[in-house]
């Protein structure tokens, strides 16, 4: 990684209602970096996705704990080539999260939840758990393949 | 989200609007399963053709629907699925598990 630009930052409550408000400004920021809508579609599914498990898992279901939440421009390698990127890093103080026991479960075995983890490796190109200074920290890439912002956004 | 509900014979077809995700899922799932297990209604009808978003607690609120329809007999039909929710169901890998029509027509019809 050779640069990095910080787009765009949110510190927001850990409340339900705040995630269409997330949604919506992901979804503009994809589109003006240039992804396709599936795309966008994809990032914006992996980050709601990512948000309500630490609602749900980090902070027990509390509305008012913080969340901290970073977009940023990266150029990397990818494939052999020089790629730009989107990397978002989410952060949260709740109970520590085991990356271990983050896996999801068999998507043959038909019932509700356990699909946001699934949804979130499907969407993304990396998704890296941490945990730094007391707090949770989640690193979510996506590869941008048509360089260079959309022309008129 | 919005739910509205309207009756055709023995049949509840609910119009939904909006995004249905962490917040919004749980009203999908009581109406659900007030329909299925306390009202024992034959059929439920789902439109999505309104809806703009879905997250995985949508699906979990749908499968929640599609167990407790299969607990009493009655039947759970979606249909107006746009693409953004097609590929939702799909990334699931539950889309075949669920009855999907096009349109309401053949979802109400005998």
């Amino acid at each position: 990684m050779s640069r990095s630009s910080l787009l765009l930052r949110i510190e927001l409550q850990s409340n339900p209602e705040m995630l269409c408000v997330v949604r919506n400004a992901l979804g503009q920021l994809a589109a003006t970096l240039g992804f396709s809508e599936p795309e966008c579609h994809a990032v914006v599914l992996a980050v709601d996705e990512a948000l309500t498990n630490i609602i749900r898992h980090a902070y027990l279901g509390d509305a008012e704990q913080p969340i901290e939440a970073s977009f940023r421009r990266i150029h990397l390698l990818h494939d052999g080539q020089g790629r730009d990127a989107l990397e978002i890093v989410l952060e949260d103080r709740g109970v520590t999260v085991n990356p271990k026991k983050m896996c999801g479960r068999k998507l043959e075995d038909v019932r509700p939840g356990g699909l946001g983890l699934h949804f979130i490796r499907e969407s993304m190109d990396t998704v890296e758990f941490s945990r730094r200074k007391g707090r949770n920290q989640l690193r979510l890439v996506k590869v941008l393949h048509v360089q260079g912002p959309r022309k008129g956004s | 989200m919005q739910i509205a509900a309207r009756h055709l014979d023995k049949i509840t077809i609910f119009d939904i609007s909006g995004d249905i995700d962490l917040a919004t899922s749980p009203q999908l799932r009581k109406a659900l399963l007030r329909e299925f297990r306390e009202l024992k209604v034959p059929r439920v009808v789902l439109n999505l053709g309104a809806v703009r978003y879905m997250d995985s607690s949508g699906v979990a609120s749908l499968v929640e629907g599609l167990k407790a329809s299969r607990d009493v007999g009655s039947r759970f039909i979606l249909f107006g699925l746009n693409r953004t929710i097609r590929e939702v169901l799909q990334l699931s890998k539950l889309v075949k598990i669920f009855e999907i029509y096009d349109n309401e027509e053949q979802s109400v019809a005998p």
